[in-house]
């Protein structure tokens, strides 16, 4: 299979990420559609790693991976405590750090 | 001898610090410190008279050096004086009259609380006039010419109460300013022209520079002179000067101050020499002065105000005398020095009548004084046969002299100025006819003293009442004195000074002399002053001697009017100058705070505005921040894709 | 090693300023007192610089040099030429007079809280002031001269925002908001100037590789430093700018007037009498000095603002309705002379320049001190309030007067000779120019003889009658700054002499030599004079 429709899935992914960020309030939707930008490059990463016969593209995937569990760990616990001041997940209500 | 030279300008300068700063302690022994100081500086003069007379003609300049004043690199100014006959001629009549004026002051201001004040002026003036007179290089006597000015600031505005009299003041002061301009610019030429200014080697090497550089040079002093001796266009401050009090009027403002101009011109006559059209300028001025100031002196009503007219017209006389050259320089001092002792001599006779008239001024509230004043009245009616030149009295011969040197000036020129000046003496004599008619003969129209409310506006000297008719009587012994030693002065003075030519041969060395040729003779030029001197007398005898004098003024001639109005040049001034400069300082104060300033402010605000305007990008969304960094993102990969395929 | 009188002398009145803010609350008087005990004894410490200085010695001397940042080249350089030392000695002298004007200035209106202590703030500011303008006077090290070039904005901002008139203070808010808005548009201003001088600054490290004045200097007059023309000319504009602000010069001149106006009158004459003076000074130290090239190269414009800042100043005068401002506006007629003067670049314009900016702070100082203490009276700056107060008060009416005729240089008094120079030194080199500026003196006349008409003669007004003469404490501030006045009128010498050897040193900087007259007329010329 070529290889290179993986990339097409992968912008695909991307694309969708990013438009569930720009659009959606809902912090955890928010936070998935992050997730999935990041999923999206990790399979792009995985992807050239195989075009171009080269690790480093998987390597920089795991690293992605980790990145990204840390990133849960942190930005759930933002959520929570947001959702707890709040008591409402839209990004909306947020919007204090102005001038 | 020379060492006493320094004290001349000490003396009164002196008088003035103590006056000045002693305060109140001083109040009731203040006059006599002054007076006595003048006195001295007299004092002084003659006795460096006496030595000057004792030398031969060529080695009669004496100098003194005190300090190096201002010294930087190329350039020098000293404090050094240099004492000739000139200045010495100067020296004597100041001070002297100088000290006279003091002693008629010592009555005249007797009811002043500030009299004390007023000597340290008086005393400040002769300073400052004899440093003028003394100084060996223009800058210093250019400090003397300011301080004369400031001294006249300061003595106009002496009734400082009087909104009229500051005024007065202050325009004194500025119309003065824009001549020393003239000044200061022709100093300033002298220095890059010769290094220097100095008398000696400007004087000495005028001839080295070229015409161009001499008429500048030349016209820049005849600006000044034209500001300091009341010529046109500069005139229009003298009439307004009236306000300071009599003595003041008697000193400055006719015998020594307003001279000053015609001393500037006739010691710098080198640089005239040497500038035609400088000189030609200078007599023009002279001769518009001298009708202008008289046919001014006819139509005022006010006898301070007449007799400033006529000061004016008698320095148009000099001037013109001093812009004929060598032919008149002599004769320039001469007439400037009787001038001094018969017009001190009205002045002092004015204000002895406005001292027995409860201070009125308006000639048409006079009338058949003679009888109540008779030494006031035997001392002015002198002083007047001077003034119109009555043969044998001092005016005759110094004025007569100036009228054959314009003739003698050759071609259409000398016929026009002497021309002119025939006419002048005619008009002198018949404004000063009718100043004497009006004064001293005739009914008695004497008003009573204005009411309390107009009080504050006359002279607080009088001490009389509200109300009250004025009872006239002599002054006392200390005003009526000076007088009649004026008077002397104002008789014999110029037959001493024409007869054997002692005056000429005194001040030849210094001004050099040329004897002109008139195209008529000089007995002819004589006859024809004396016609039309008596053509003027008849008239004013015709109109104010055989027909009573109203009271209130007729409306008058057109000219008439124009002249009472002081020929509407402070109309002119008013509109253009007065007028206009308003105008552009309230629109430059508009123009700093709104265009200046505004461009500030308007960039501060743009900055303010633009911020902003930025800030609303900072709204708070996490949604609109990820647009712009998915916009900034997409804009940053479209630029490097750009980049790859150019 | 040498006593370091230079460090010693802008120390003293640092310490002053920290002794000053350190006693407490309670203690307002004892505060005074050592402000002026500290002022004293920095004008006698300046008094000795005058007197070690050699006026025939080496250009800067009682120099002291060390090591400061030593990578950037940076040192702690002072020493002092004439133009210096009489500069220092105007500071120090101005100083102690400006203490004593000011001396119930500051005292607080009610206690708000035991804590709450203004007067030791007023004359701590003052003394930190006067530190940091000395220090300026003395560094020959660029960068430590930007240093305090700036550090200066930061005391002044709080004396001009933070002490207003009596007559507004704590009562009026409009006052209060138009004294911040001066006080913000004053730092502003000068900050926008202070920050192309550091670009400038910097660039100029770039291309000298350091900040010795005295290195480039005579590193540009051997020859061996060489500037690319834009490069110089850039460089000038950078610190040209700064100073032109600080001048003012037109047409940077409109924070003068608001910080004058708002500023109480001792403060007033610090900004114009002795932190103004910084600019003109550096721009004859610095900007000739370092950019020689260049200011010849920019001399035809600066001499058009300098004429327009004297004319406009002027006339702008005249229209005032406001004491201050219209000293202020006079002043910045005063600095068109003084930078005439400079950029005329022949040796009777600089040394008159430089006696100008001496005798304008004394002839200011006497005019703005006296028009505070009448302002301090009857509560306005208006001068249409005034009327007939020479009836009154004679004492002070006079000794406003002379201070007014001495702001329009009236002969035998200082600010004459240093007019006279400058114009006679313009005239020289560029005939026009100094006509034009003869103009100043007609309007200086009517300026003042206006300002002095309308206050001081005429009837009484009613609010006036009352008015007291000066009191001794006012009359010990006044006396002495007339009395030199006259003096250096009369006998401007041992000032010149101070200051002749330094303008032949910036003569030569720039490479100029003064126009022979016309006429050489030689040896008559001098010969009376010794």
């Amino acid at each position: 299979m070529n290889p290179v429709n993986y990339l097409y899935l992968a912008a695909l992914l991307f694309t969708i990420g990013a438009a569930g960020v720009l659009i959606r309030r809902n912090t955890i939707v928010l936070f998935m559609c992050v997730e999935l930008m990041l999923n999206a490059c990790n399979l792009a990463f995985v992807a050239f790693s195989r075009m171009h016969g080269n690790l480093d593209g998987q390597i920089i995937a795991f690293f992605t991976m980790v990145v990204a569990a840390a990133e849960v760990v942190v930005g759930l616990a933002i959520i929570v405590s947001l959702f707890r001041t709040r008591h409402s997940a839209s990004v909306d209500d947020a919007s204090l750090m102005k001038l | 001898m020379e060492n006493l030279i320094a004290l001349l300008v000490a003396a009164p300068l002196l008088g003035a610090a103590v006056l000045l700063c002693g305060g109140r302690r001083l109040d009731r022994a203040g006059h006599w410190l002054g007076t006595l100081l003048a006195a001295a500086s007299f004092g002084i003069g003659a006795a460096l008279f006496a030595d000057m007379l004792g030398r031969g003609a060529d080695d009669r300049t004496m100098r003194q050096h005190l300090y190096s004043w201002i010294p930087v690199e190329g350039f020098q100014a000293d404090i050094a004086f240099q004492l000739d006959q000139l200045s010495m001629t100067f020296v004597l009549l100041i001070s002297g009259v100088g000290t006279l004026i003091h002693v008629y002051s010592i009555g005249y201001m007797e009811h002043d609380e500030r009299r004390r004040r007023f000597f340290g002026y008086l005393n400040l003036f002769l300073a400052a006039m004899l440093l003028l007179v003394l100084a060996d290089n223009y800058l210093l006597l250019y400090v003397g010419w300011e301080g004369v000015g400031l001294a006249s600031y300061l003595l106009i505005g002496f009734w400082q109460h009087k909104p009229s009299a500051a005024t007065a003041a202050k325009k004194a002061f500025l119309v003065n300013r824009v001549g020393d301009m003239g000044l200061s610019i022709a100093i300033m030429l002298m220095f890059t022209t010769f290094g220097t200014f100095a008398f000696r080697p400007v004087l000495a090497s005028a001839g080295e520079t070229s015409e161009g550089m001499l008429t500048a040079i030349g016209l820049m002093l005849l600006l000044a002179a034209c500001g300091k001796s009341a010529q046109v266009p500069l005139q229009s401050w003298l009439g307004d000067a009236m306000e300071g009090p009599t003595p003041v009027s008697a000193l400055i403002h006719a015998a020594t101050m307003v001279t000053a101009g015609v001393y500037l011109i006739v010691r710098s006559g080198a640089i005239f020499n040497g500038a035609p059209d400088a000189q030609l300028v200078t007599a023009i001025v002279g001769a518009v002065t001298l009708l202008f100031g008289a046919v001014v002196g006819c139509a005022k009503d006010d006898i301070k105000k007449a007799l400033a007219g006529s000061t004016m017209s008698q320095i148009g006389y000099m001037v013109l005398a001093a812009g004929l050259g060598p032919i008149g320089y002599v004769f320039a001092i001469m007439h400037l020095v009787t001038h001094g002792f018969f017009k001190a001599g009205l002045f002092l006779g004015a204000g002895s009548v406005m001292h027995g008239m409860n201070d009125e001024v308006d000639m048409r509230k006079y009338g058949g004084l003679r009888r109540y004043m008779p030494v006031t009245f035997v001392t002015f009616g002198l002083g007047y046969l001077a003034i119109i030149g009555f043969p044998g009295l001092s005016g005759f011969f110094s004025k007569d002299r100036i009228i054959e040197a314009a003739f003698a000036k050759g071609g259409t020129e000398g016929w026009i100025l002497g021309s002119v000046a025939l006419l002048g003496a005619a008009i002198t004599a018949f404004y000063m006819t009718r100043v004497m008619l009006m004064t001293f003969f005739g009914e008695k129209r004497w008003q009573p003293a204005p009411d309390a409310d107009a009080a504050a506006d006359v002279e607080p000297s009088a001490g009389h009442r509200p109300g009250e008719m004025p009872h006239p009587h002599e002054s006392p012994k200390s005003m009526t004195v000076p007088m009649i030693v004026l008077a002397f002065g104002s008789v014999f003075a110029g037959g001493f000074f024409a007869i054997g030519d002692r005056f000429l041969n005194w001040l030849e060395p210094v001004t050099g002399y040329e004897h002109g040729h008139p195209p008529v003779s000089a007995l002819t030029v004589t006859l024809a002053t004396m016609a039309v001197l008596a053509v003027g007398v008849a008239i004013a005898w015709a109109m104010y001697g055989r027909r009573p004098v109203p009271v209130t003024a007729p409306r008058g001639s057109l000219l008439t009017r124009a002249a009472r109005r002081d020929l509407l040049q402070d109309d002119f001034n008013h509109v253009v100058l007065v007028r206009g400069g308003e105008h552009l300082t309230r629109s430059l104060v508009y123009v700093d705070h709104s265009l200046v300033d505004g461009v500030v402010n308007g960039t501060a605000a743009s900055v303010g505005g633009l911020s902003g305007r930025l800030r609303k990008l900072q709204n708070g969304y996490a949604r609109s921040y990820a647009v712009s960094m998915f916009g900034g993102t997409a804009i940053l990969i479209a630029a490097t894709l750009l980049m790859r395929a150019v | 090693m040498d006593f370091p009188l230079l460090t010693v002398t802008a120390a003293v009145p640092a310490a002053g300023a920290v002794l000053t803010a350190a006693v407490p609350a309670a203690r307002r008087t004892a505060a005074k007192w050592l402000a002026l005990l500290f002022s004293l004894a920095t004008l006698a410490l300046a008094g000795l610089v005058a007197a070690r200085f050699d006026p025939g010695g080496e250009r800067y001397q009682l120099t002291e040099s060390h090591a400061w940042i030593a990578d950037f080249g940076v040192r702690y350089e002072l020493g002092v030429d004439g133009i210096g030392v009489a500069l220092i000695g105007l500071t120090a002298l101005l100083v102690p007079f400006v203490i004593a004007a000011g001396w119930k200035d500051a005292d607080p209106l009610e206690t708000r809280s035991p804590r709450w202590r203004p007067t030791q703030g007023f004359f701590a500011l003052i003394l930190l002031v006067e530190a940091m303008v000395i220090i300026s006077f003395e560094a020959t090290d660029v960068f430590l001269f930007y240093i305090f070039f700036e550090a200066m904005l930061i005391p002044m901002y709080f004396l001009i925002g933070g002490f207003g008139d009596r007559a507004h203070a704590g009562t009026d808010e409009k006052a209060a908001a138009q004294r911040s808005y001066a006080a913000v548009k004053f730092l502003l201003y000068n900050l926008a100037g202070g920050l192309i001088m550091l670009a400038a600054v910097i660039g100029l490290y770039v291309v000298a590789g350091n900040f010795s004045l005295q290195e480039i200097t005579a590193a540009r007059a051997a020859g061996t430093l060489d500037m690319a023309t834009n490069t110089e000319r850039l460089l000038f504009l950078g610190f040209f700018f700064a100073f032109a602000v600080k001048a003012p010069l037109w047409p940077l001149h409109t924070w003068l007037p608001n910080a004058m106006g708002e500023a109480t009158a001792p403060v007033a004459v610090l900004i114009t009498a002795v932190v103004d003076k910084v600019g003109t000074f550096a721009m004859l130290r610095f900007c000739l000095g370092l950019f020689p090239e260049a200011s010849k190269w920019a001399t035809p414009v600066v001499l058009v603002l300098a004429l327009v800042s004297i004319v406009y100043g002027a006339l702008l005068a005249v229209g005032q309705r406001d004491i201050k401002r219209l000293i202020a506006y006079a002043s910045i007629s005063h600095f068109g002379f003084i930078i005439l003067g400079i950029f005329a670049m022949t040796s009777q314009g600089q040394s008159g320049a430089t006696l100008y900016m001496v005798n304008h702070g004394l002839s200011t100082a006497a005019l703005m001190l006296v028009a505070g203490f009448l302002i301090s009276r009857r509560g306005s700056r208006l001068i249409a309030d005034y009327g007939g107060v020479q009836k009154v008060a004679p004492v002070l009416a006079g000794t406003f007067l002379i201070g007014g005729l001495a702001t329009l240089s009236l002969p035998g008094l200082a600010p004459f000779v240093s007019e006279f120079l400058v114009l006679v030194g313009t005239f020289s080199r560029y005939p026009v120019a100094g006509i034009v500026a003869t103009l100043g003196i007609v309007l200086a006349a009517l300026y003042t003889l206006v300002l002095y008409q309308r206050t001081m003669t005429g009837p009484v007004k009613e609010e006036v009658r009352r008015m007291p003469d000066l009191r001794p404490r006012e009359l010990l501030v006044v006396a002495p700054l007339i009395a030199l006045l006259i003096g250096l009128g009369v006998y401007p010498k041992p000032l010149t002499e101070i200051v002749n050897p330094a303008v032949e040193h910036t003569m030569s900087d720039v490479k100029q030599k003064d126009p022979k007259p016309e006429v050489a007329v030689g040896s008559e010329n001098g010969e009376a004079g010794q």
